[in-house]
């Protein structure tokens, strides 16, 4: 089993002290995670010895540079079950997801241009088969979606004349198997998440792929909230994309992954154009490099993915299986320790089944921004807000919440203290008169209004 | 409660957060603003009257959603503004910027008097991410007063 103090203590930042003197008690993983040392020197490591542009220069240092870029990439992969050449780096999920985008979006215009026009030869007859859409095509989202795996979506379908669908939430905040059937004939791209970064429910995604391989979409999966809590196969998981981002993953910002599958990465046109993404460059024309590398436009985030590498390998030497197994735990405090709040209501499942260690609550009365002042108050850090993602909040009705969300490092002493803020948030707000100051009834302006 | 909070959320400001002035849809207008703080979802609509000589905040109605401190900022907005002429309005507005701008210092004594039950955000000043709370109504008054002296 995971020790979490001994765990604790690769992370430097978490040493701190926040507001005046109190411990820092970091509840805000699912935002960002904290980087262990072993990242930190990795990333400083590189810039002290191995610092150069990778995939030029015949000089010794870019050797090692490209050979440290490129190792990192078979650590990265291996790690959630992929090729080395499935994997792509972006500098975030948010890129990545709207490369896959984008490449659907440049099929789509290349069919749509006049049949042997530069603009129908831009992209492969390949790429305009498998990508291309046209009005009356479907593209599928659910309402968990963070703004990351939406956004770019309803844009494609806005540019393209596809349709939007999406698989809608239970009141619980999971996937509403009863709204899969949005899953149809014209349904090209199915985008989901594979945990709610809200609710922290984990997706069922062998079901959807099952549905979307029935009707021959692909799949593109949202792995930013399960890389770094969960063992991930994406190989097994069947899926045709992916994104990560390794901020979330202890490891640097700057830098995410897409994976996607060899034939289909093969097929699919550039997103970002530029410099060591060629292969031949004239003025009139441009011939691209096979992928990952089409994929990786200028100069990379080196330092970032040799931080990214050290991030898989502290998570690998935990032990997915145990930092699942302790972050359930974890889950299981928190759920219980806010289900002993008067007032507070978790928004999502409430047992720990199928569920990550993220957890959204309301307080009733109190506004999220004003729980999360006091919770930083006593030196604990949560999120508050829509947390990126609207429309789940709508479909819940609320307007905002407040998120508490585990790692690694977290402790049953970081729960406690933040069980311990959240009977202090309600006995600060608390009035006997006005128990409840969203409810309160509100006196019309002195009757100007 | 650590005396920080008590600092923050000064009694006047909760106070005003739970029993808010010139809540409410106004039905006549002469201007309209719709603010939103991105970072949190929170938002307001906001519209005013002016008298007929286009001079004064005749009435001042707002409706939305959001924390204590923009609730609160709000309501007392609305006591400081209403039955003033725009130019005293706006003369308001621009001390509540300084004072937002001031990091938790007071400002000296003639306009932190005027500002009065809206002296007690001195405090909000020390939290950066609160300073979009507590200035959502002012931003919407500002912009809605715009266009209802368009219109006069
Ligand atoms: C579920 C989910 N998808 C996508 C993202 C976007 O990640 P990034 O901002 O690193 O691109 C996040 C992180 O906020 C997330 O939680």
């Amino acid at each position: 089993m995971l020790n979490p103090d001994t765990v604790r203590a690769d992370f430097p930042l978490l040493g701190r002290t926040v507001r005046g003197g109190k411990p820092l008690v970091y509840l805000d993983s699912g935002a960002t995670a904290q980087k262990p040392q072993q990242v930190i020197d990795a990333e400083s490591a590189f810039y002290a010895q191995t610092n150069a542009a990778v995939h030029r220069g015949a000089h010794q240092i870019a050797e090692e540079a490209t050979e440290a870029y490129e190792s990192s990439r078979t650590v990265v992969a291996e790690f959630v079950g992929a090729d080395v050449d499935e994997i792509v780096w972006t500098k975030n999920a948010t890129e990545a997801l709207n490369l896959v985008a984008y490449g659907f979006l440049n099929a789509s215009l290349a069919a749509a241009a006049a049949p042997g026009s530069p603009a129908a030869e831009a992209v492969s007859p390949e790429a305009r088969t498998r990508y291309a859409l046209v009005p009356g095509d479907e593209i599928v989202v659910s309402e968990a979606e963070h703004h990351a795996n939406l956004v770019p979506w309803q844009q494609l379908a806005a540019k393209t004349g596809a349709t939007l669908r999406w698989i809608g939430v239970t009141a619980e905040g999971r996937l509403d198997p009863e709204t899969y059937s949005v899953i149809g004939d014209r349904t090209r791209v199915l985008a989901i998440t594979h945990a709610s970064n809200v609710t922290g429910a984990i997706t069922d995604v062998a079901a959807l792929v099952s549905r979307a391989r029935a009707v021959g979409a692909y799949v593109v999966l949202d792995a930013c909230q399960t890389a770094a809590h969960m063992p991930v196969d994406l190989h097994a998981l069947d899926v045709d994309f992916a994104a990560f981002s390794a901020h979330k993953m202890v490891g640097p910002t700057g830098v995410g992954a897409l994976y996607g599958r060899r034939e289909l990465l093969e097929d699919l046109p550039p997103f970002l154009t530029g410099g060591s993404m060629v292969e031949v460059v004239t003025m009139e024309a441009t011939s691209f490099m096979p992928p990952p590398q089409r994929f990786e436009a200028g100069t990379q985030m080196v330092a970032q993915v040799v931080g990214f590498r050290a991030a898989v390998e502290y998570l690998r030497e935990l032990g997915m299986e145990q930092v699942a197994a302790h972050e359930a735990a974890m889950t299981q405090l928190l759920l219980e320790g806010i289900a002993a709040v008067p007032g507070v209501r978790v928004l999502g499942p409430q047992d720990a089944a199928d569920r990550l260690a993220v957890v959204a609550f309301e307080v009733d009365g109190v506004h999220p921004h004003d729980v999360g002042q006091v919770l930083d108050n006593a030196g604990v850090a949560v999120r508050v807000g829509h947390h990126c993602a609207q429309p789940i909040h709508r479909r819940l009705g609320v307007h905002a919440s407040a998120r508490a969300s585990a790692g690694v490092y977290t402790t049953i002493a970081d729960i406690e203290a933040f069980i311990e803020g959240l009977h202090e948030v309600v006995r600060f707000f608390a009035t006997p008169e006005t128990p409840t100051m969203q409810a309160s009834t509100v006196e019309s302006g002195k009757g100007r209004v | 409660m650590a005396d920080a909070m008590e600092q923050l959320y000064q009694q006047v400001i909760l106070d005003h957060a739970r029993v808010r002035q010139g809540e409410g849809e106004l039905a006549d207008y002469g201007g309209e603003s719709f603010q939103i703080n991105p970072t949190c979802g929170d938002q307001v609509t906001l519209r005013v009257q002016l008298d007929p000589a286009g001079e004064k905040i005749q009435a001042l109605g707002w409706t939305g959603q959001g924390c204590s401190i923009s609730q609160a900022s709000l309501s007392v907005m609305h006591e400081l503004v209403i039955d003033q002429p725009v130019s005293r309005a706006e003369e308001l507005g621009g001390y509540f910027r300084e004072l937002m701008a001031a990091r938790g210092k007071e400002l000296e004594g003639t306009r932190l008097e005027a500002l009065e039950d809206a002296s007690a955000f001195t405090g909000v000043a020390r939290y950066p991410v609160r300073i979009k709370c507590a200035l959502l109504g002012w931003m919407a008054l500002r912009d809605a007063l715009v266009q209802a002296r368009g219109r006069a």
